[in-house]
């Protein structure tokens, strides 16, 4: 069971304005039902532009209930410049701290805010627009998202990253997208505690080329066709041929321009050796392939 | 406050009569069974007597019995062991809502180079026989798939796919820790050549569990070091917990029409009450093959860690299948691979009951489930109109 704190017992189980306020200034959604949590905020503002009335409707766990019902506490009173400096880390200090894997409920607090006020700037016309390029296809989080939370929170790792704006959370096929964001960001600071394994210089032996191959599949390529109900195995290694066979899903499908072997001959030539070349096995590739949606 | 636990597929209360057939095994008969003194040598007999009765609740023979530390264990030692017996063989057969005891394990033999199979399932979160069929061929070396699902409780045929397998000379496990004491097993006359189970599914204590290996079953031990259980799982028995099983297995015997008929009828009670008092609210699993004590429902437009702390206020103890109470991202595997929408996956609560609970306990719950969903589904922008009923 999660630790709460009382002061996040108490928001869940007393949620101060809840609803939506009637003739709304700025409306702010974000997240969605396949998301878990999803928030709706309306707020209105008086004649000097302060917040006069902020209201919330929340879909989600104890801790976004109690982070939503906080925000609208916090920004009351306050002009929309004022409001808008409101961070995720204000509002889960306000709340006596929150347990790391839920942080992302305090970004999303944040984030319905700034959706409302784009909302209310843009004369009702602005929803959410989507900032920035889409990194985590799961869960729908884009660069622009991914690098503020690392820069606002001082995350060092994709774990982080993931706890604070679910990026990474699902299929993990973004992760190393993530690990390169925060290297870009934070820099020399974490280049060294996210050496990746120490790889022998010079020629591998067969033995140690066919681990490094497997290895490779299995944490580059396997975890994003899995998100989509496929698989990958690898069926043997002659040479520089690598032989490898798709399950569950179609070969054919592509990703982009690229197929499934061509992602796969990058990632190995990437991640093992430059002249390695990916084949489809010929035997299994009449097994029936299914789409799943 | 008075607790009202509906947790039962997770763990259950040690029933009274295996809290005191344990008692002596810790301070006074605490000698090692493997010693050459009859003061450790009388907790071997005790062990002995555990195994028979053990052996007794499975319909098999008590040499068949081999005691582990838990359920996990035996579903590990159940996979690998038999893979290490056969090493010429690299394909594994399982199912995408096998217990993470068997799943994870299953993960990791794919990225060691085994061709590893995940069956689908129905809506109903039903298996597709002939999909197994197709999927069996010379290279299997093991076809693993539970007896019924801890989440949805949904049984599967596992007679019938043990009969399918085996006549195939392919070995079958089954993960059977929610069925044991639920559903009567007589595995001497059936063709299942590994079965688990866990001993505080059944109201014995944490920490003992058991594989049943088939006379015959060709198995690698997981565990090496001492002689303990005739070298297939060294290490010094866990005493107490071995008896406590043995009386467990006994009771569960005894109470096995109880949990049919009395509990069965609570649990339907309560099913039919809630899906009538919350609207938009749906089983998940096919109700006319389900362990008789588990239901699980979805109340759309609510997450279900919101629902478990508002029970959580009444002493009623469930779980949840949504992302946030599994401490994941993303709701209960089960229910994904069921095509339950996400609508429903994160607003799903699992009821699962034991023979110690009451009528007054489900009224109970009957009583306070529609005000909490009416609650959380005021508060969630996915509803217009909340409706009270
Ligand atoms: S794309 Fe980010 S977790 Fe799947």
């Amino acid at each position: 069971m999660w630790e709460y704190t009382d002061k996040v017992k108490d928001h869940f189980f007393n949620p101060r304005n809840v609803g939506e306020v009637e003739d709304p200034d700025g409306v702010g959604e974000v997240g969605s039902l396949a998301c878990g949590d999803a928030l709706r905020l309306t707020f209105k503002l008086d004649k000097n532009g302060r917040i006069a009335e902020a209201k919330f409707k929340t879909f989600g766990c104890a801790s976004a209930i109690a982070t939503s019902s906080v925000l609208t506490e916090l920004i009351k009173g306050k002009t929309l410049e004022e409001a808008m400096k409101v961070t995720n880390k204000e509002i889960a200090e306000y709340l006596g701290g929150l347990p790391e894997q839920k942080m992302h409920c305090s970004v999303m607090g944040r984030e319905a805010l700034e959706a409302a006020v784009a909302n209310y700037r843009g004369g009702g016309q602005v929803k959410h627009e989507i900032d920035g390029n889409l990194v985590c296809t799961c869960f729908g989080v884009t660069d622009k998202e991914i690098e503020r939370v690392i820069r606002e929170n001082d995350l060092t790792t994709v774990e982080q990253v993931t706890n604070y704006c679910k990026a990474g959370g699902g299929c993990g096929g973004c992760r190393g997208e993530i690990e390169k964001i925060i290297e870009r960001i934070q820099g020399e600071r974490v280049k060294e505690q996210m050496l990746p394994p120490p790889r022998k210089g010079g020629k591998l032996t067969t033995i140690q080329k066919i681990q490094l191959i497997q290895q490779t599949i299995n944490e580059q390529v396997r975890p994003a066709l899995r998100a989509h109900g496929g698989n990958v195995e690898l069926i043997d290694v002659e040479g520089d041929k690598v032989i490898i066979a798709f399950r569950g899903m179609c070969a054919q499908c592509k990703v982009s321009e690229f197929t499934m072997t061509d992602v796969v001959q990058a990632k190995l030539r990437e991640f093992v050796a430059p002249d390695l070349y990916v084949e489809e096995d010929a035997d299994t590739t009449g097994e029936p392939h299914e789409h799943k949606a | 406050m008075q607790v009202i636990y509906f947790d039962n597929n997770a763990t259950t209360r040690v029933a009274d009569e295996v809290y005191e057939e344990m008692q002596p095994y810790f301070r006074q008969l605490y000698g090692n069974p493997s010693s050459m003194h009859t003061f450790g040598g009388q907790v071997g007999i005790k062990i002995r007597e555990a195994r028979a009765r053990v052996a007794g609740l499975l319909g098999c023979d008590p040499s068949e019995i081999i005691f582990t530390s838990c359920g996990t264990e035996s579903d590990s030692t159940a996979i690998h062991g038999t893979l290490a017996a056969m090493p010429h063989k690299r394909k594994v057969i399982t199912t995408r809502v096998e217990h993470p005891a068997v799943l994870s394990v299953c993960r990791d033999l794919e990225s060691h180079g085994f061709t590893v199979v995940e069956l689908g399932v129905d809506k109903l979160g039903r298996l597709d026989l002939d999909e197994l069929e197709h999927q069996l061929n010379n290279d299997t070396a093991l076809v693993t798939i539970m007896s019924a699902n801890n989440e949805t409780g949904v049984i599967f045929p596992i007679e019938q796919i043990a009969e399918m397998v085996t006549g195939r000379g392919i070995a079958f496990h089954t993960d059977a820790v929610q069925v044991v004491g639920k559903v009567p097993l007589h595995l001497s006359k059936s063709p299942i050549n590994l079965l688990s189970l866990s001993g505080h599914k059944l109201h014995a204590p944490k920490g003992v569990g058991v594989l049943y290996v088939k006379k015959g079953t060709r198995i690698a031990p997981f565990l090496l070091g001492g002689h303990q259980e005739g070298g297939r799982r060294a290490g010094t028995e866990n005493v107490p917990g071995i008896v406590g099983l043995g009386r467990a297995c006994e009771s569960a015997a005894q109470n096995m029409a109880d949990e049919n008929t009395r509990v069965k009828r609570l649990r339907d009670r309560l099913e039919k009450a809630l899906l009538k008092g919350c609207p938009d609210s749906r089983i998940n699993g096919d109700s006319e093959s389900r362990l008789p004590n588990t239901t699980n429902i979805s109340f759309e437009f609510v997450e279900g860690e919101a629902i478990l702390l508002l029970l959580d206020r009444h002493g009623i103890c469930a779980s949840s299948g949504s992302a946030c109470s599994s401490g994941s991202l993303e709701p209960s595997h089960v229910l994904r691979a069921m095509g339950v929408p996400f609508t429903a996956a994160h607003g799903s609560i699992r009821f699962s009951l034991s023979r110690y609970n009451t009528q007054e306990e489900v009224d109970f719950t009957i009583q306070k489930m529609p005000e909490i969903i009416y609650r959380l589904r005021e508060l969630s922008p996915f509803v217009q109109n909340t409706v009270r009923v």
